[in-house]
């Protein structure tokens, strides 16, 4: 195994911003406020000191960079994977005490809607794996989650029947993702080239029977039920958690079983083993007998529909209708999720809850009136995925023939 | 299990890479597929294996007729193959690459990991091969990686067993080992199709040869036949099998390399305190199995590794450290070991490729402006010299011969005032008429009085091309030897014992 | 990869535009209210349907016409041939982006960050352009350079990543793009650039004296800028066949191991090649700020970033295909103005009609399968 300094590097320069955080943090205290509507358990508000949350983040990120030096330098091992993801929530906490210092932090608002923005992503980026793990680059995620958010609210409109409009959502996200195969497999086209160009495709469409179709008539073609929050039972119980995680609709739900699920497959089964060969040296299974091609489809199009799910939840799960645009480049933030979180669906949904946090806290800080720009909260996944891309925190690869067509001769 | 094929034809385009090919290959024999490169040997296992599907003829396993429409069907009706290229997944277990395409399965399709170390052990075991279940693949030797491909072909049950050049990433003790294997499985009554195109090894393993010679079967010929009668067969004329060449006349030391040593790009040491001497007027071959550090040392000297600490000295004047330019520009010669990825650009012209080292400067280009009336006349010039045949200088570099792309790559390097040729595997894959010719350019170069360092894998090549040979083992110099050494000797070194 | 949109021939994209221009009459006559209704009695009156579908169809064609190459409706004259300027003031901006990603294509470097270039370019030169008091003679080429400068600087660095990480280049790209658009929204929101005195995002005007001659009066949006797109074909076509530097980007595109093996600075060329391209997305920025614009706006890169892939596609990487590409799409976005506001048909229709066009220029079999051309069989 290779061993890199970079890690232990960042770590030790992360620490060192967090101890001048805690430097020139302000006296004083933030209010953080658990309680959510509805809790059976309330629990009280809590004051911490800034001064106290920021020493402490700063001293164990301190502890904690010499521990991953010490590991290099003394056992010559490789950094440990959980010291990272630790190393960020400190750092998050460190940095959200002192942005509320002296306001009063709704924790439980906050996180429920970082969830809710991440559900597209998590859905896209898994459709992301699925994709890139069988060899193929799918740059097509945003259309795959706009066609879900279109012919979800267009059936579940027509149909009156939310069920059929998730379904429909799911074939929608199958299909474009079929006319990617179609095109990157069987007539060889450059991967990137065609998903670039379906993004625009899907969006020209959409436009185009949004003006057209939906435009004529709203009330037929444009309003779709939404789901309800269905509180999961004894789960929803559980403080701050609980009603950030289980009081949801069955989008979300089905969410957190599809990346068990496609983190099981993957790994676990003998489809996953397949899937991976193939998208590592596809030559290498078709001479033991595995149909690369099919291999490919399926999974590109189960991929796919997992994205169209993800797009009915702009529809189905928060809007309740379909607007121009409205996935609004989430696609390519689940693209960004997906690398950061390194071909790993478990990961890549940490890395899209990380984004949809970092894209909620811009409402958050608004509401306490912060003067840290919008623009750059958002730029966050974006600047995170070209450093992880540029090898910055550890060794960044893909499955080897990801982006590469097989020709069988 | 009897194979047999019966009237193979497989066309590419307007080539027939198999012509009416006719093969049997009987149970508790070693069947040896003899051919020069290019003769067709691996298209007609690839038709055998159902990668490719032939135009005309027939497969028959035990006088049944078969049809295979993809691996799969191949694997399934009794043949494995040992790949040339391993199809192996270095990111997989040894467990999963073996594996793969049968995996054995708990309930709802979820993978039944401890059976298939199980499987591997039994495998392992029964021959004898010490190969861990649980090890990376990427991780493990060449040679152990070859074992973990034939216990893949073992692990249907395979009965008819194909062996696609398997020696040319061994030792010759691995060889020998290799050798052993294939005698056992014979023993054990399969049948075994060994594809080569190396006499010695054919006359040491072989019950049977059939002899190709493009596209076609040629005729038969017995393992006590003399290298030369089978050699003949093989390319079609009376081949001398020598390389022509007056005993050197070496001059001052040209090329000093001392204490070298060379990382690559995850941190390993790939080449250890190496030193040597070329003088002028000499060639050194560097032998030893591919991936001892040859491919890094003659890097080093280029320019393109970057983590290094010794000293390369030409006439006096130190290389390591410069850039790949400053190195042509002191005068090195550089023939790739891979001409179609590192020495060519394919999409470019014959005439394009000839100044791709020089575009920069006159009489190419000047002032950045590229001189093309120039350029012309040049690659003419040099088209004729070097005998390369195709339709023109504007010719793809992806239409030529892999001779013919060859002679471009010598073309381009020798029409550089030189003080060194580095050359890598200079004949790998080449026809015999191309080889000689290559030969006779390197002698050429070498009698022009400059220092030739040559890395070549096939110990023929090496004793007949140097003048002196140093063995490589594991980024180190085993030994600078002459070439008359006995091959046992120079065998040990290339395992890394010392002579 | 790239090389396979080298091959091919113009009979191909002919008929990949028109499949598409079909496709796209398909969907105009499908979303048509008469349409619609006179298909509800088609066994009735059949005729109806069909004349519907001709109405539908020729009209919004018509209308692209009408708006992108010669208006025959029109009172004057001046009205007459503005269309055609009009298609050439979008077609200025898109083919001058095509060419910067024809560059990067054919030194096989996949730059889809046009869109970010166009940005920095127009941030560069619209800072130049509004707080700079200089003649014209010196205030417009220094605005000019000043967003070609920073187009080219938003490339390089994408080129000096991947040659000091190995970071992969459409993966930077696309992040940039994002990462762009927001500082550029930021500025728009702060002195930076904002306009005193304004709420929304926008800066001030741009002053006269850097801005390109719209030399054919105030009625008329296309400027000089078209000029500067015909020198920047000739130049990249001269700087790709016949320079040094256009040389070893080729080799670098093909084959970057044998270009490396060959003495030829890859890292060096991949910067090179990514400042080049980002140059020309950037001057494509100036001639958005400095030309048709005249204020800096959040929409400034408008949808050239893509625009410009899809030209560079079409036109096959070659200088002079881009330019006849960029015509081609300068003219669709120029004709679905007219073609909304005079028969309601969407300006979306374009990107549908652009999309399809590549994915056919991309899959010839696709095309030679719609019209059953049998494929040559190439000799092996």
């Amino acid at each position: 195994m290779k061993l890199s300094n970079k890690t232990p590097i960042i770590l030790a320069v992360v620490a060192f911003l967090a101890v001048l955080i805690a430097a020139f943090a302000p006296s004083g205290t933030t209010e953080i406020k658990f309680q959510a509507e509805g809790d059976l358990l309330p629990l009280p508000n809590i004051d911490v000191s800034v001064m106290a949350v920021t020493w402490f983040a700063a001293i164990l990120m301190l502890l904690l960079a010499a521990y991953s030096w010490f590991r290099r330098l003394v056992q010559k091992r490789s950094s440990i994977a959980w010291l990272s993801p630790v190393f960020g929530v400190l750092f998050v906490l460190s940095v959200l005490t002192t942005l509320y210092a002296g306001k009063t932090m709704t924790l439980t608002a906050l996180l429920q809607g970082s969830l809710s923005l991440a559900v597209p992503l998590i859905f896209g980026s898994l459709a992301g794996v699925l994709s890139e793990r069988v060899g193929v680059v799918n740059i097509a995620i945003e259309g795959q989650l706009l066609a879900g958010a279109f012919c979800s609210a267009l059936v579940a409109s027509l149909t009156h029947s939310i069920w059929l409009g998730l379904i429909t959502a799911g074939i929608a996200g199958a299909l474009v993702a079929l006319v990617l195969a179609v095109f990157a497999i069987r007539y060889v086209v450059d991967q990137i080239i065609v998903g670039v160009v379906l993004n625009v495709l899907v969006m020209g469409i959409t436009n185009f029977l949004f003006s057209t179709l939906m435009g004529g008539n709203l009330a037929l073609f444009n309003s779709p039920p939404r789901f309800d929050t269905m509180p999961v039972p004894l789960l929803s119980q559980i403080p701050v958690l609980g009603p950030v995680l289980f009081v949801q609709t069955p989008i979300v739900y089905l969410m957190y079983l599809a990346v068990g699920v496609v983190w099981f497959v993957l790994f676990k089964t003998r489809w996953g083993l397949r899937v991976r060969a193939v998208g590592e040296y596809p030559k290498a299974a078709d001479t033991v007998g595995i149909k690369v091609y099919r291999t490919r489809y399926m999974s590109l199009m189960i991929g796919g529909s997992l994205a169209g799910i993800g797009g009915a939840f702009f529809t189905l799960g928060q809007v309740g209708a379909f607007g121009k645009e409205m996935t609004n480049g989430a696609g390519y933030i689940a693209l960004a999720a997906l690398i950061f979180g390194r071909w790993n669906p478990l990961y890549a949904a940490l890395a899209a809850l990380l984004f949809g946090f970092s894209e909620n806290l811009q409402f958050g800080l608004a509401i306490i009136g912060s003067h840290v720009p919008s623009e750059f909260l958002l730029m966050l996944p974006y600047a995170l995925t070209v450093i992880a891309v540029a090898g910055l925190v550890g060794k960044v690869t893909g499955p080897a023939a990801s982006g590469k067509a097989y020709i069988k001769s | 299990m009897k194979l047999e094929l019966r009237g193979i034809t497989k066309r590419f385009g307007a080539l027939a890479a198999n012509d009416n090919v006719s093969l049997v290959a009987e149970a508790g024999q070693i069947h040896c597929l003899l051919g020069e490169n290019g003769a067709g040997k691996s298209t007609l296992m690839n038709v055998l294996y159902g990668l490719y599907q032939a135009d005309s003829g027939q497969i028959l396993l035990d006088d049944k007729p078969v049809k295979f429409s993809g691996p799969g069907d191949a694997m399934a009706a009794g043949i494995g193959m040992v790949h040339q290229h391993f199809m192996l997944i270095p990111v997989f277990t040894v467990a999963e690459n073996v594996v793969l395409g049968h995996e054995p399965v708990k309930f709802g399709g979820v993978l039944d990991i401890a059976a298939a170390r199980k499987k591997v052990r039994e495998i392992s075991d029964r021959f004898g091969f010490d190969v861990d279940p649980d090890a990376i693949v990427g991780e493990l030797p060449v040679g152990v990686q070859q074992r973990v491909e034939i216990i893949k072909a073992l692990i249907t049950d395979a009965k008819v067993l194909v062996f696609d050049e398997p020696t040319a990433v061994l030792t010759p003790q691995e060889t020998d080992e290799l050798m052993a294997i294939m005698r056992q499985l014979r023993d054990s009554g399969r049948a075994i199709v060994f594809i080569t195109h190396k006499l010695r090894e054919v006359k040491e393993v072989a019950d049977k040869i059939t002899v190709m010679r493009l596209g076609k079967v040629v005729g038969e010929a017995k393992p006590s036949d003399t290298a030369e009668a089978m050699a003949s067969m093989m390319v079609g004329r009376a081949v001398d099998l020598e390389v022509r060449k007056t005993p050197a006349k070496p001059g001052a030391a040209g090329l000093e390399v001392s204490g070298l040593n060379v990382w690559n790009h995850e941190g390993q040491q790939v080449l250890n305190d190496v030193s040597f001497q070329i003088h002028a007027g000499e060639i050194l071959v560097i032998a030893g199995v591919q991936g001892n550090g040859q491919t890094e040392l003659t890097e080093a000297i280029l320019g393109t590794q970057t983590k290094h600490h010794g000293s390369i000295k030409l006439s006096g004047h130190e290389l390591l450290g410069k850039t790949v330019k400053q190195v042509l520009d002191a005068g090195v010669g550089f023939v790739p070991e891979d001409r179609t990825e590192d020495g060519l650009v394919a999409d470019f012209t014959i005439a394009e490729n000839l100044m791709l080292d020089r575009s920069d400067r006159a009489p190419f280009a000047k002032r950045g402006v590229l001189q093309l009336d120039f350029l012309a006349k040049f690659a003419a010039e040099k088209v004729a010299q070097y005998d390369v045949r195709a339709q023109g200088i504007q010719a793809k570099a992806s239409q030529l011969s892999g001779g013919n792309q060859q002679k471009v790559v010598l073309a381009r390097e020798l029409s550089r005032e030189l003080k060194l040729l580095v050359a890598s595997q200079p004949t790998r894959g080449l026809d015999v008429g191309s080889i000689e010719f290559v030969h006779e350019q390197i002698v050429a170069a070498r009698d022009s009085g400059i220092p030739v360092l040559i890395v070549a894998t096939e110990l023929d090549e090496a004793t007949q091309l140097g003048d002196r040979i140093a063995v490589m083992y594991q980024g180190k110099i085993m030994g600078i030897v002459p070439p008359d050494t006995d091959r046992t000797v120079l065998g040990k070194m290339m395992a890394g014992l010392s002579a | 990869m790239i090389s396979k949109f080298l091959r091919g021939n113009i009979a191909l994209s002919v008929l990949a535009v028109l499949v598409s221009f079909v496709v796209g009459g398909i969907l105009i006559a499908l979303s048509d209210p008469t349409v619609q209704s006179s298909a509800s009695y088609f066994t009735a009156r059949p005729t109806d349907l069909l004349s519907a579908i001709w109405n539908a169809v020729f009209g919004a064609y018509d209308a692209l016409f009408r708006g992108s190459v010669f208006n025959y409706q029109a009172a004057t004259t001046t009205g007459m041939f503005k269309p055609i300027t009009e298609t050439l003031a979008f077609a200025t901006p898109i083919t001058m982006a095509g060419l910067g990603l024809a560059v990067a294509f054919r030194s096989g470097l996949f730059n889809i960050g046009g869109t970010g270039q166009i940005i920095f370019g127009a941030i560069f030169a619209g800072w130049v352009g509004i707080n700079l008091d200089l003649p014209w003679i010196l205030h417009f080429p220094l605005a000019v350079l000043a967003g070609v400068f920073g187009g080219a600087l938003f490339g390089s660095i994408v080129g000096l990543l991947k040659a000091t990480t190995g970071a992969n280049e459409v993966i930077v790209t696309i992040m940039f793009n994002y990462i762009a658009a927001l500082l550029l929204s930021y500025f728009l929101k702060t002195p930076f650039l904002q306009a005193p005195h304004n709420i929304n995002p926008i800066s001030k005007p741009i002053l006269a004296s850097a801005k390109y001659p719209a030399f054919l009066g105030p009625n008329f949006r296309l400027h000089a800028g078209v000029f500067a797109m015909l020198a920047a074909v000739a130049l990249v076509w001269w700087l790709l066949n016949r320079s040094t530097l256009g040389f070893q980007f080729r080799a670098l595109g093909h084959n970057p191991s044998a270009a490396r093996v060959a003495g030829i600075n890859i890292g060096l060329n991949y910067v090179l090649v990514m400042a080049v391209s980002g140059a020309l997305a950037g001057l494509a920025g100036t001639s958005q700020i400095l030309g048709t614009e005249g204020s800096l706006t959040t929409g400034v890169a408008a949808s050239f970033g893509f625009d410009a892939i899809t030209v560079a596609l079409l036109g096959r990487n070659n200088p002079f295909g881009v330019l006849a590409a960029g015509i081609l799409f300068g003219g669709l976005r120029a004709g679905a103005v007219t073609m909304q506001a005079s028969q309601g048909v969407p300006i979306d229709i374009v990107f549908i009609v652009q999309s399809m066009i590549v994915l056919f220029i991309a899959a010839p079999p696709l095309v030679r399968s719609i019209f059953r051309i049998r494929a040559k069989v190439e000799a092996a």
